[in-house]
């Protein structure tokens, strides 16, 4: 047998799509007129400033712990963006995409880990370091939906 | 002046961007089913693979060279060209796309503004590079032939541009062009035209005009000689693409609608051929129905290619006129089925099948007729449809379908064994960083 899967019908209001308020909001009483919605939130322009040279990457290693970038986690990367030092880069090294901090001083170039298991890397003159892109955002999920995960703060409740 | 601006080993390029390993080593990407090769590196062409040589044949080969074999990713591949075509409208406002890795550019409206256009042009090739990782080569010239003409010859130079402005450098890229390289004259011409001593694009451009009309297919030929000698003839126009990277002229796309498959392993089997018609048609009307076209004829072609005769391809097809112009896709399932009825025969291997929708005119004003549909049962037909168009695009292709197409994955789909993943637009398969 085939699994038969139903899908509820698809209703135009159901997008999620979140109203901005251009107008500022005083405190008191406000004028009715000024409720008017007049632009949608659109995470995407935010992300993506350069859509065209914009990709994301899923982080699978612990390396950049200390600035907040986690395994999962997912980081936006942007080609157009030059790099320069304290810039967080993806870097390609011996053939394979790694995340890391540049570091440049005059006449040094090396990329930093931002936890202490791992050491920095040199870049000499005859290794071949490229930069694919600058990291330009992380979107890090503070709650997973796992089955039989405990709701975060379950445990610090305190006792009556 | 034209610009053209076309992607190098496009597919191998793409599955570099996102695999740096594949870097420096020869590889070579597949046709859908792992056919043949479709796209080769450098270091794969040194090696003498030849394009669209069977992968069975060369496959001891590509194992004792370590050349690197993908079987095709088109979702990875499309989104790659959409950025790529996005980044060219930087430059101009008109971007005429081509191919999936080729893009014409106007750029007559930048005579004042761009005096250096070798400047320009190597602009454009480093911005794409630098924004996408897709290395490019770029020719311009005054018209769209010569654009092409000069862009085969940037492939030779280290600069990977060349601009033809002066007389002198055109007639030194038309003396180094073989005739069967001008774009137009093909496999057909070129022969014909060696016979007559015409060896380069030079000896063309240099014939007088009544030869060109009188042996090279009259206005067409006369169009592409003047283009030679460096007047526009040819349109700016904005062709599309099929699913399989194939080239849908823009006025064979405005009439017809076309969905076809080579299958995995050749098929006998009425049932399989019905399931993967039905999943043909369901595609195509849905097609259909985003450019608001309802359609008079329905075809159905069944190919029964023998594995290494690929001169005597062999296509069998059926017309069937519908009693009424229809977007409807259990109606044109309906047809496909009868059309398979007529030209399935047993004991014969089908390698490829498909349909082919046409006399299309606007859905909202069918002619009606006596014994057809009522307003009241089109207007639910049309419902239902919405309906089912709005569920696949939200869920994902196929997720509601006519229970005749079977399975969602269906037994006949394509061997690709060596797919990467779809780095940019799933994601399941998101490209991954350590």
């Amino acid at each position: 047998m085939t699994e038969l899967v139903l899908y509820p019908p698809v209703k135009a209001s159901q997008l999620t799509r979140l109203p901005v308020f251009t107008c500022p909001v005083p405190a008191g009483f406000p004028s009715p007129a000024d409720g008017q919605a007049d632009e949608m939130l659109d995470l995407h322009q935010y992300l993506f400033k350069q859509p065209a040279s914009t990709f994301m990457a899923r982080v699978t290693g612990e390396s950049m712990l200390g600035a907040g970038i986690h395994p999962d986690d997912f980081i936006v990367v942007n080609r157009a963006i030059t790099p320069v030092d304290g810039h967080v880069v993806v870097a390609v090294v011996d053939g394979e995409h790694t995340v890391k901090r540049l570091r440049q001083e005059p006449g040094r170039t090396w990329l930093e880990a931002a936890n202490d298991r791992y050491p920095p890397l040199e870049l000499t003159e005859d290794s071949d370091l490229r930069i694919w892109g600058v990291v330009t955002h992380v979107i890090h999920p503070l709650f997973k939906k796992r089955p039989g995960a405990a709701w975060p703060g379950r445990h610090s409740r305190p006792s009556a | 002046m034209y610009a053209l601006v076309d992607c190098n080993n496009f597919y191998v390029s793409c599955e570099r961007v996102f695999q740096p390993a594949l870097e420096g080593r020869p590889g070579v990407v597949l046709s859908n089913n792992d056919g043949c090769l479709i796209s080769r590196s450098d270091e794969a062409k040194a090696l003498g693979l030849k394009m669209g040589a069977p992968y069975h044949q060369v496959r001891p080969f590509l194992r004792e060279h370590e050349v690197w074999v993908r079987s095709s990713n088109y979702a990875l591949y499309g989104d790659m060209s959409r950025r790529v075509v996005e980044i060219l409208g930087l430059f101009t406002p008109e971007v005429e796309v081509y191919s999936i890795d080729e893009a014409f550019l106007n750029l007559a409206g930048l005579r004042y503004t761009v005096p250096d256009l070798t400047a320009y042009a190597t602009r454009i090739r480093s911005t794409v590079l630098q924004y996408v990782g897709i290395p490019t080569c770029v020719g311009v010239a005054p018209t769209k032939t010569l654009a092409k003409l000069a862009n085969r010859l940037a492939r030779r130079t280290r600069c990977g541009v060349l601009v033809l402005e002066t007389p002198a450098q055109r007639q030194a890229a038309l003396a180094a062009t073989p005739i069967g390289d001008v774009w137009g004259i093909g496999r057909r011409y070129a022969p014909k035209l060696q016979e007559c001593n015409v060896r380069t694009a030079a000896d063309l451009a240099a014939l007088p005009e009544s030869w060109v009309r009188r042996r090279l297919g009259g206005v067409v030929g006369v169009r592409l000689w003047q283009e030679l000698q460096g007047q526009p003839c040819l349109e700016f126009e904005n062709p599309e693409w099929d699913e399989d990277g194939q080239l849908v002229s823009a006025a064979a796309a405005r009439h017809t609608i076309t969905h076809s498959r080579s299958f995995g392993q050749p098929q006998q089997e009425q049932a399989v051929l019905q399931q993967a018609l039905a999943a043909f048609v369901a595609r195509a009307a849905e097609k259909l129905r985003r450019q608001g076209g309802a359609a008079h004829l329905l075809t159905v072609l069944l190919g029964t290619r023998q594995p290494g005769e690929t001169s005597t391809s062999r296509t069998h097809t059926a017309v069937l006129s519908l009693p009424e112009a229809t977007e409807d896709t259990a109606e044109l399932i309906r047809a496909a089925l009868r059309g398979l009825q007529k030209l399935w025969q047993p004991g014969v291997a089908y390698y490829r099948a498909g349909v082919l929708l046409s006399g299309l005119e606007p859905a909202d004003q069918p002619q009606l007729r006596l014994f057809g549909s009522t307003p009241e049962q089109l207007a639910r037909c049309r419902q239902l449809m919405a309906a089912l168009d709005a569920l696949n695009q939200r869920f994902g292709r196929q997720t509601v379908r006519y229970a005749v197409a079977g399975q969602k994955t269906p037994s006949w789909s394509g061997r690709a064994a060596f797919k990467s993943a779809q780095y940019t637009t799933s994601w399941q398969q998101l490209w991954t960083v350590r």
